[in-house]
Parts: structure tokens; C-alpha cells; sequence
């Protein structure tokens, strides 16, 4: 709140420079936005979303991304989802899961009682009121305008607070030295990362990676503007019963989760 | 206090060696702190579920010795017990010492400790850590002016003022330190205030107890007696002072108990934890807290080595309470979806493993030892302790 | 303890200090390191002239990185990574070198300047397809191009 850049992030201090950003670099991201939406699957361009202007102007607070997962078309043993992740975002497991990156996993659920599984992915659940911020001494945990939930790599000094507080496990500290990472996609040894939503992506105007890979096999992911009652998202979300995942602490993650 | 006089630690054959001694551990400790910077947090034992390790034991521990250790000086200028005034300058060149040791092991165990700068200047107001970067730098500002007010001459007169601004610093250090754990609400083994006391209560006996063995110390290697019968008070305010923090440990497990979505976590540490549960019943319950106040509780004539030992186990049973807090409360599994039994490529479901390594050990042991070395520096340097028989009870004004 | 066994203490450490400030003149001199030798960029011309960018690219990067982490203002080809592709030195194999490689264009000046880097502790040190030697097109597009040299010039009044 103090944090000139997270205020920035908010209504007002950021409006006027996103209002005057050239004609030229406003039309050249119009092309880019375009040219993104034409590799898209097929499953996914029924989730394309964001203008170009919206692309230029960066985070819009109007907007808040989320996920929405049916645990029912989620298929038992598949990973097609943590693979694109992974392949995306340049994180690899080396057999040794309590030090490896878990950026996403796969959780299969056995009811004791009817002996019935099901099987859902879990991520960075990008919550409205993130404990991993809250607890953050330097501010690098954050909430972005449009609710995607990031580490600031620049001022994380690795403490781990974030991973304490978190009520989803889904933060990984990087253990070890990295080399080759993905342009798109910085992380390095002794800095706490997670899910991004692939926020490179979707700044782009282009589903996550997730999402994407999902929808060439189970369609079991979604992902639009929960805050946008007219997305796709939302319309699901206001039709059928859904849930979050310790939805009872109040932190009022952006994943939701149907049939569970 | 005028026919108090203090004088410098003289040194000796004896002094040296032991100054070497832990010279030799605080290299060991930074040079465990380079091994793991260079390699990362792989050659630990700390991983994505145990973030935090032996290092954070020793830390806490360390930080918390280092405000309890704060009350005997308290208990002369805030509380008018004359007897304590003496050991004023002693208790707080500790609690700096302490606080400095705790502080270097927790900073040399980020991921990146040569970011300290950006944490110096990025402050987010909301994280309890961040008051306490406030805090503690803080503390050691008051307690160095509380020293400074104790041994000039013109300024004794404010020490009672600055004696109390110091202990209603060090009780909102120890709640601080306290409320890291006491704030995360989704982990059902912290998620509780009564933390805050705990460690409170805490720190007022593992303080005490460091206090007593380090005068012990100085008593035989520097010949400073200490009065029988203060000793005595001490030792029957260490009974209550563990007392408490088996009463305030009492409460925050009965307090779990009752809570429907955290009772599993108490029958874990309480009756399963393995390891967990043994260091809790044996060494803390036990070793640390029911024997000692079986040797000490309504005795006379107590000998020394009989203080010495009750002491030591105190520690002890302190060092296993916080590691169990810590460590066994960061094993437990956090409960994403009740009532399903959970499996996943990432231990969901599943007691983490956690076995801390030698670098670990060696940090954690460093920065005790920093903490001891610089105090014995200052002893070397200034006039902390009362000449010879100065500050036994009888003569004590 | 006398008052000139303390003074004798201060000139040794007093004496102590001009030695090593003294050596390490000597050292400077004596090294007489040769200039760096900077690569060539694979595209035509910078967002700033050289002058500006020697200065400057510390807070134009600065800059640039809260308003993508941040903000999620991003500019097409990046901000580090249009550096990093734009300046990327062959290893002769066809890939390029990492920042271990003193060739590194970043390394050549920062090796020098003695100046840590921390940029590429996470961001990648090269680009993810390997430099076309011959293909001189840059990778920036103009947009970009125009954005950042609209910041520098910015900087540099």
C-alpha cells in the first residue's frame, strides 16, 4: 500500500501513461494480439479474451483471471497439463519431489467411505486475498491488477515465508543453479516460484499453457474473466455449483473447481 | 549502586581458549553458510515442504534467549529489585548478542542473503516479518541506549525510563516473533495467538537459564561469586518461569484439541509424531521441564552441579519445544481437501521427511557461538561485572 | 592498559590501511588491464546511441522490469530479452555463449568495470533459437525500438 508500483497497479496512478502510449506501439501490439489469436487450439479461441488496447495498457484491475477446473472430465493418470507447464515455463523434476519445482501437480482424491477417486489438477490457486502477500517482508509476493498472483523475482531474498503461509503448497523454492531458462519465463536458485498463470501468455491475449494442452484431450480447464459476468467462465460458474479448494479460509481463490 | 564497582574481564589462559574455541564454530558456520549460498538449499535437509530447518530452530531459539535474557536487567530498573541492578549491564550486553546471532543465522540462511539491501528498503507493512526486521534492529538501539544510560554517570537517572522502554520493546519483540507462527492460518499446528505468549513465556525461562549458566561460568573461570541466596531466587523463578511455559503449552494443545479441523494434528504430535511425539513427552515435558522443577521445586541446600544440570536440561527441553513447533509443525500435512485420503506426485497426504544436514548444523552452531563470543568480547572490552564479591546478595545496597 | 600502548595499537591499524590503499594503486597500475573488447550486436543499430546505453541500461532495464512484472506492460521482443537476442555472441557451434563465457557481451564490460551482474541469476543469457550470424534483421521491431529510445532519451535530459 505503500509500494509505489503495487498503487500503480490500481484505478489511478497508472491511467494517464497507459493513455499516452504511442499510436505506433498501440497499433504494432493490435497486430501481435491478432497474430496470437491465430495460433490458438480450436478449443481455445472459445476463450480468447482482451483487446489490443487492454494488451498495451498492461494488468487491467477491471479484469480478474481465473481457472475453472471439472474435476469430472479431468482424466485419473493423466499429465498433460503439468507436462505443457513444465515445457512451457522450462522447470524439470529430477525424482526428488520435496525439492523439485511443483509449479503444478496432479492430486487424486479417494473418498474413504465410497471408495470413489477422482483426480484434479492444483496450482497457484491465485487468490483475492493472497496469505503468500500478505506474509511477504519485501513485497515481492504480489496480486497483479487483473488478480494473477506473482513473485517479483527482483526482491525476493528467498525467506520462505510465502511457502510457509501458503495455504496450497504451491510454492517451490528453487534449490538448485539453473542455466537456460525460458526468455519468458525468469526463475533461478534462491528464489521462491510458482504457477504465473502464464502471464507472458496472457498478456498476449493467449490462454495458459495448461489450459491450452487440456483442451486438445479432456476440456477440463477453463480459463476467462471471472470478474466479467458476459465471460464463458463466469456463465459456467453462475450455472452450475462450484468450489473452492479451503474455500472456508476466505482468501477467495480465482480456481474454482465443479464436480468435486 | 555507588559502591558497585565494575571492572573489565582480565583474560587468561582459560578465557582465550574458549574465545578460540568459538572463533573456530563461527567459521565453521560461515563457512556452512558460503557451502550452502554456492550450492543452494540442495545440500540441506530443508526442501519445499520443510522450508524452514535446523537453522530457524537455532534462530528462534537464539532470538528468543535473547529477550528473555533482558529481564534480569528488567527486573532492577523496572521492577526496583535492587538485588538484580548488578547484573544489568551483563544481561544487556547478552540480549544484543543473542539477538545479533539469531538474526545472522536467519539472514545467511535466504536464498539470497545478498539481497539485504533490498529488504532494508522494501518494507511491506502488512508482514508480521517485516515489523520484526523493525523490531529487532530496534531492540538492539534501545538496549545499547539502556547501557549507555546504566554506565554514564551524568545519565543514571534516566535508566529507569529507558529500562522500561526496553522491556515493553522486548515483550512486543517476543509476541512479534511469536505471531510469525501464530499467523499462518492455514497450517492447523500454528493458526493460534496463544503462540504469542508461548513465546513469551518462553523466552523468560530459556533467558534465565542462558543467565544462570553464564554467571555460573564466569564464577569459576573469573572468580566473580555469585551470592548464594540470589542464586537461589533465580533458580526458584526459573521453576515458575518453566512452569509457565508448560501451563501457556497446555493451553494452545487443549485449545487445538477442541478444534475439530486441528485435532488430528494433535493426536500426530501428541500420540504418533514418532520422533515428534518423543521430543515433546520425553525431552521437552520430561527432560526439560518436570525433572528440573522435581530438583529445584521448594529445595535448600541445592548443590551447584545439581543447578547446573537442572539448567542444561531446561535448554534442552527448550531447543526439542521449538523444534517441534518448527519442524513437526511444518511435516504435518496441509489439508487441501478434508475428508478425502490424497495421494500426488508431491507428498499430499504424506508426513514429510526431514533430516537436517551438516551444513545446517554447522550455521546453527555458528551463530550460538557468535553470540557468545561477542559477549565475551564485551565483558573483555567494558566494565560489565561487579568486582569481586560486589554483587552478592548481603552486600548489594 | 597505558595510553601508549593505545596509541601505538592506532598507528599500526592506521598504517595498516595506507599499505593496502597504497597496494592496491600499485596493483591497478601494474595490471594495466587491456580494454574490453565488446562484440558486435547482430542487428543494426541500439535504442540509444553508445554513450547513452553505457550509462543508462541499468535503469532503462530497471525500469522496464516493474512495468512488466508489475504492471504486465510489456513490449513485443521484450525488454532484457530484445538485448539478449539482439546481442548475442556465437560459440562457434552454432548456439550461442551463456554468461559463463567471458565472451559474453554483458561480460566483456562487466568483467572490466568489475561489476556483478545479477540479471542472469534467473533471466536467460541467450536467446532460445540460436543467432543467425549472417542474418542480420533485427529482432526488435520497430515499436519496441521506439519505446525504449523514447526512455532513453528520456534519461539522458
Amino acid at each position: 500500500m505503500t509500494d509505489r508500483s503495487q498503487s500503480c497497479g490500481g484505478s489511478c496512478g497508472c491511467k494517464p501513461e497507459a493513455e499516452t502510449v504511442d499510436e505506433s506501439r498501440r497499433g504494432f501490439l493490435a497486430g501481435a494480439a491478432a497474430a496470437g489469436a491465430t495460433v490458438l487450439a480450436p478449443g481455445v479461441t472459445l476463450y480468447a479474451y482482451g483487446t489490443a488496447e487492454a494488451a498495451a495498457a498492461g494488468a487491467d484491475p477491471k479484469k480478474r483471471w481465473g481457472l475453472l477446473i471439472d474435476v469430472s472430465k479431468c482424466v485419473e493418470g493423466c499429465t498433460g497439463c503439468v507436462t505443457a507447464c513444465q515445457t512451457e515455463n522450462g522447470w524439470k523434476t529430477t525424482g526428488k519431489p520435496a525439492t523439485d519445482p511443483q509449479w503444478i501437480r496432479k492430486v487424486t482424491l479417494r473418498d474413504p467411505k465410497s471408495g470413489a477417486t477422482r483426480s484434479a489438477p492444483v496450482m497457484c490457486q491465485h487468490c483475492a486475498e493472497p496469505p503468500c502477500a500478505d506474509v511477504c517482508p519485501t513485497g515481492a509476493s504480489f496480486k497483479r491488477a487483473d488478480g494473477i498472483v506473482l513473485v517479483d523475482r527482483h526482491r525476493c531474498i528467498g525467506c520462505r515465508y510465502c511457502m510457509m503461509a501458503c495455504p496450497y503448497k504451491a510454492r517451490s523454492f528453487v534449490h538448485e543453479a539453473l542455466e537456460d531458462q525460458k526468455p519468458h519465463a525468469p526463475r533461478g536458485m534462491g528464489t521462491v516460484e510458482g504457477c504465473t498463470l502464464c502471464v507472458h501468455r496472457v498478456d498476449k491475449g493467449v490462454a495458459p499453457a495448461c489450459v491450452e494442452a487440456c483442451a486438445q484431450t479432456a476440456g477440463a480447464i477453463m480459463f476467462g474473466d471471472i470478474a466479467d459476468p458476459k465471460s464463458e467462465i463466469s456463465k459456467v460458474i453462475a450455472t452450475y455449483a462450484t468450489m473452492q479448494i479451503r474455500g472456508d479460509l476466505g482468501v477467495d481463490p480465482g480456481v474454482r473447481y465443479r464436480n468435486l | 549502586m555507588a559502591n558497585v564497582v565494575y571492572t573489565e574481564c582480565r583474560g587468561g589462559q582459560r578465557f582465550w581458549t574458549l574465545f578460540a574455541g568459538l572463533v573456530v564454530l563461527v567459521m565453521i558456520g560461515a563457512v556452512s553458510a558460503l557451502y550452502m549460498e554456492h550450492e543452494g538449499h540442495i545440500v540441506t535437509g530443508m526442501s519445499n515442504e520443510i522450508v524452514w530447518g535446523l537453522p530457524h530452530v537455532f534462530a528462534v531459539f537464539l532470538i528468543v534467549i535473547a529477550s528473555g535474557v533482558l529481564n534480569i536487567a528488567s527486573l532492577g530498573s523496572v521492577f526496583g529489585e535492587m538485588h538484580y541492578k548488578p547484573k544489568a549491564r551483563l544481561s544487556g550486553v547478552l540480549a544484543i548478542t543473542f539477538l545479533v546471532g539469531g538474526l545472522a543465522i536467519l539472514v545467511l540462511d535466504l536464498g539470497r542473503p545478498d539481497r539485504l539491501t533490498v529488504a532494508m528498503t522494501n518494507y511491506n507493512f502488512r508482514s508480521i516479518f517485516a515489523w520484526n526486521v523493525i523490531l529487532y534492529s530496534g531492540f538492539i538501539g534501545v538496549v545499547i541506549a539502556y547501557l549507555v544510560v546504566q554506565m554514564t554517570k551524568a545519565w543514571v537517572k534516566f535508566t529507569p525510563y529507558v529500562g522500561l522502554a526496553a522491556f515493553l520493546w522486548r515483550l512486543t519483540l517476543t509476541t512479534g516473533t511469536g505471531s510469525i507462527f501464530g499467523f499462518l492460518m492455514a497450517r492447523s499446528p500454528y493458526a493460534s495467538a496463544v503462540l504469542a505468549p508461548l513465546f513469551i513465556a518462553m523466552s523468560l525461562a530459556y533467558g534465565l537459564a542462558v543467565f544462570i549458566l553464564i554467571r555460573l561460568a564466569l564464577e569459576t573461570s573469573a572468580s566473580r561469586a555469585l551470592g548464594e541466596e540470589l542464586l537461589q531466587r533465580l533458580m526458584r523463578l526459573l521453576v515458575i518461569f518453566i512452569g509457565s511455559v508448560l501451563y501457556f503449552s497446555g493451553v494452545f494443545h487443549f485449545t487445538s484439541i477442541y478444534t475439530a479441523w486441528r485435532v488430528d494434528w494433535e493426536a500426530y504430535l501428541l500420540l504418533d509424531g514418532g520422533l515428534y511425539s518423543l521430543l515433546f513427552w520425553g525431552v521437552y515435558v520430561l527432560v526439560g521441564t518436570l525433572i528440573p522443577m522435581a530438583m529445584l521445586y521448594g529445595r535448600t541446600g541445592v548443590t551447584r552441579q545439581r543447578e547446573i544440570l537442572a539448567t542444561v536440561m531446561v535448554l534442552l527441553g527448550g531447543f526439542a519445544h521449538i523444534y517441534v513447533i518448527i519442524i513437526g509443525g511444518q511435516a504435518y500435512p496441509l489439508k487441501l481437501f478434508p475428508g478425502y485420503e490424497v495421494t500426488s506426485s508431491f507428498n499430499d497426504g504424506v508426513v514429510a521427511r526431514y533430516v537436517p544436514s551438516l551444513p545446517e548444523l554447522g550455521l546453527g552452531l555458528g551463530g550460538a557461538a557468535l553470540a557468545l563470543a561477542m559477549a565475551m568480547m564485551a565483558m573483555r572490552l567494558f566494565r560489565l561485572l561487579p568486582k569481586g564479591n560486589g554483587e552478592s546478595y548481603g552486600t548489594a545496597p | 592498559m597505558s595510553e601508549r600502548s593505545s596509541l601505538e595499537r592506532l598507528l599500526l591499524v592506521v598504517s595498516l590501511l595506507v599499505m593496502t590503499v597504497l597496494a592496491g594503486i600499485i596493483g591497478a597500475h601494474a595490471g594495466e588491464v587491456p580494454l574490453p573488447a565488446v562484440p558486435k550486436a547482430t542487428a543494426g543499430s541500439c535504442v540509444a546511441p553508445p554513450e547513452v546505453m553505457r550509462r543508462s541500461h541499468m535503469s532503462m532495464l530497471q525500469h522496464g522490469r516493474d512495468l512488466s512484472v508489475r504492471q504486465g506492460e510489456r513490449i513485443d521482443g521484450g525488454r532484457l530479452t530484445g538485448c539478449v537476442n539482439c546481442h548475442a555472441v556465437s560459440d562457434g557451434k552454432g548456439g550461442a555463449v551463456t554468461v559463463s563465457s567471458p565472451q559474453h557481451f554483458c561480460r566483456a564490460c562487466h568483467d572490466y568495470a568489475a561489476v556483478k551482474i545479477d540479471c542472469f541469476e534467473c533471466h536467460a543469457s541467450r536467446p532460445e533459437q540460436a543467432p543467425k550470424a549472417s542474418d542480420a534483421s533485427p529482432d526488435v521491431p520497430a515499436s519496441a525500438h521506439a519505446a525504449l529510445a523514447d526512455y532513453a532519451k528520456e534519461i539522458a535530459r
